[in-house]
């Protein structure tokens, strides 16, 4: 009998989900569209009849409403997960998730933990225009108090899922609508995936490509691409933005040389620049040419298939990074 | 669905019923707080204290009275001027006051400040410093306590948060979105609007519509509502006791306004352009600590000198708080760190517990 087997992201998510809800009553999921109509997207799919109405609960479309009563839940001891239907619309929540969930513990001197995973889709890509269409990794990464993950694949979503529940910090995980139907290897057996530990997507020698979430499929394309060139490529997962596994990034590009930082969010003040700081504050003597980044372009996302396509990161934009940074070794 | 009349003010003198030293315990509690805020504001002219300061004098029936409505486990949570709050739930004013001072002693080990008292022994969730976010917080604790009961340990729901906001927070998304979620998920929530009359100097008729009926905002949202007498403790206690009884029962929230007045300025630095001396006068004249007062010494036992004595004891006790917090260290820089995380990484130290809490409790009041 086989003990793994191909599942879809959305179900990894859902099994995570299922799994720590079966382990500990205090985790519920609440959301728009979450028990009833069985998710959005389909992630709770069944979970209103394996659970029922007490903990898979429907909200109206209230996010500042349901994110800050998941902040009072969770100062009560329970283990909320909130779902968004896109990050796009935490925006409304703003206060909640960033003033009260992260600061809570400290503004109270250590009295009142926050354990709350929010989570939904986040990023562009399906011509939703600009409102919906944010990439909110590098603007909430600025505000201490939280942590952030963004799984890769179905065996990530499941791993990463089940640690964020277990977490006493407020965990903000950023899922890909373009992701939920990618199928992968997922194990029978529990695991769990620690938060702050990145992983190597693909093994080279020449350049380290360090990203997170939906574009290091782009990254693992564009290595594909230069590989036939001769140029060997390093595709580091950080799995996690906070904490940030810094420290299996420096190792790569200790042994690289090079670095490229593929950044789905805008470039001004974003993740890719702090990665790319950090890389240079660690890795100065060892850096044959300045980090690189890749970005979103410093542009609201259209709605125009050509624009969004031509603003978001791709593997010739990787490509062209990686060939930069690579062309005196 | 819940009646949606506003209930027919209660005819029963509950308080009037209550044994002469639970309202001897209340004038206690709201001369405490009297004194508490003076001596605030002298420290705040002082320079031991910084930030904003919000004083409460003037409100001090409503905190005494709501929470003398509630069980020692019911929790509560409200907004920033919150000292009569924390002081009425039983917090020692020697916290209060060292967390202003911004002193390891404090509740909140000096992080918080004024605006953030927060007290777990005692289930205070918090002051909160943006008008209107302690609003869903209120829901999710209400909530959770169904939640706990329910699902957790498959009993009955059993208590009932009380959320307190100003008359400025009616204007505000977050609380038309609680008091929407409260009625949707039936939750056991009193939602206390202390209204004074002003959102800083913003009077409540030029920021809210239908202001000389704030309860129709309950009344949208399907949600039962009354309006009371915040000047008069007994009279706040009569109103909300049965609010807050029918609320445990049915587990539906509520809503009432409680019609107070601030007789300071919103915080240190108002000179109050906006209204008049006259004004105040005429609210002062109505004081809620002299009529309790006026009540047991002409209706019950309380003798002038004993009186006194309670002043004098009382002015004792907030002056110990005030050398209790001065000699209280500032928080070490090992603080910076901690409770930033819960778990230690990178720079980060985990929590700590402030030490407020492993201080043994006083009885209650």
């Amino acid at each position: 009998m086989s003990t793994t087997r191909q599942i879809e992201f959305r179900d990894a998510l859902r099994e995570g989900m299922s799994e720590e809800m079966r382990r500990d009553p205090c985790v519920f999921l609440m959301g728009e569209e979450v028990a009833q109509y069985q998710g959005a997207y389909k992630v709770s799919r069944g979970m209103l009849q394996e659970f029922g109405p007490q903990r898979v609960i429907d909200t109206p479309i209230s996010e500042s409403g349901f994110a800050g009563l998941g902040v009072g839940a969770a100062m009560m001891g329970l283990r909320p997960i909130i779902e968004f239907m896109s990050w796009s619309f935490s925006l409304v929540a703003a206060d909640q998730i960033l003033n009260n969930a992260p600061k809570m513990l400290y503004m109270s001197g250590g009295q009142f933990k926050v354990p709350i995973v929010y989570r939904g889709n986040n990023g562009a890509g399906g011509q939703l225009g600009s409102t919906h269409s944010w990439s909110v990794e590098s603007m909430y990464a600025n505000v201490p108090g939280l942590k952030i993950a963004i799984p890769f694949d179905p065996y990530d979503a499941k791993g990463l899922i089940k640690t964020a529940i277990r977490d006493d910090n407020p965990v903000f995980f950023l899922e890909s609508e373009r992701l939920l139907s990618v199928k992968g290897d997922v194990p029978e057996a529990e695991y769990l995936i620690p938060l702050g530990q990145a992983t190597v997507r693909r093994t080279g020698s020449d350049c380290t490509i360090v990203s997170f979430g939906r574009p290091l499929y782009f990254c693992m394309e564009a290595a594909e691409t230069l590989a036939s060139d001769g140029i060997d490529c390093e595709v580091i997962d950080g799995r996690t933005i906070r904490p940030l596994d810094i420290e299996t990034i420096v190792r790569s590009v200790c042994k690289t040389n090079c670095c490229v930082v593929v950044d789905q969010s805008w470039p001004f003040a974003s993740i890719g620049a702090e990665v790319a700081a950090q890389v240079h504050e660690r890795c100065f003597d060892d850096l044959d040419h300045h980090v690189v980044r890749v970005h979103s372009d410093d542009v609201p996302p259209a709605y125009a298939y050509n624009l969004e396509q031509e603003m978001l990161p791709n593997a010739r934009k990787i490509c062209e990074a990686v060939r930069t940074v690579t062309y005196n070794a | 669905m819940p009646t949606m009349a506003t209930p027919p003010a209660t005819q029963k003198k509950l308080a009037a019923n209550l044994p002469d030293q639970t309202l001897r315990n209340w004038l206690r509690d709201m001369l405490l707080i009297r004194e508490f805020e003076v001596r605030s504001m002298q420290a705040y002219q002082n320079r031991k204290i910084g930030g904003f300061l919000h004083i409460y004098i003037g409100q001090e029936a409503v905190a005494v009275g709501v929470i003398a409505a509630l069980g020692n486990d019911d929790p509560i949570i409200t907004a920033y001027r919150d000292h009569g709050h924390a002081l009425a739930r039983g917090m020692d004013p020697k916290h209060c006051m060292a967390e202003m001072f911004g002193r390891i002693g404090g509740c909140a080990k000096g992080k918080g400040g004024s605006m953030h008292m927060f007290d777990k022994t005692n289930q205070m969730f918090g002051g909160h410093g943006i008008v209107g976010a302690q609003c869903p917080l209120g829901v999710g604790i209400a909530f959770a306590t169904k939640y706990l009961d329910e699902v957790v340990n498959s009993a009955a729901s059993s208590r009932v948060t009380t959320c307190f906001l100003g008359d400025g927070a009616l204007n505000q998304g977050a609380f038309h979105e609680a008091m929407n979620l409260a009625g949707i998920l039936d939750l056991p929530i009193v939602f206390v609007c202390e209204n004074n009359g002003y959102s800083m100097g913003t009077s409540v008729d030029r920021g809210t519509t239908m202001a000389h009926q704030i309860t129709a905002k309950a009344l949208a949202y399907g949600i039962e509502h009354a309006s009371i007498d915040g000047m008069d403790v007994m009279t706040v206690y009569d109103g909300v006791k049965p609010v807050v009884d029918r609320c445990r029962e049915t587990s539906r929230p509520a809503f009432l306004e409680l019609r107070t007045y601030r007789y300071k300025g919103h915080s240190m630095s108002d000179p109050r352009k906006y209204r008049t001396k006259e004004q105040e006068q005429q609210y002062e004249a109505a004081d809620p600590i002299d009529r309790l007062a006026n009540f047991l010494m002409t209706q019950r036992s309380l003798a002038q000198k004993e009186y006194d004595a309670l002043v004098k004891e009382i002015r004792a006790q907030v002056r110990e708080a005030i050398k209790w917090a001065e000699a209280s260290p500032p928080p070490g820089s090992e603080e910076l760190y901690t409770d930033v995380y819960a778990d230690v990484w990178g720079p980060y130290l985990g929590t700590s517990r402030p030490p407020m809490l492993d201080e043994p409790q006083q009885g209650q009041t």
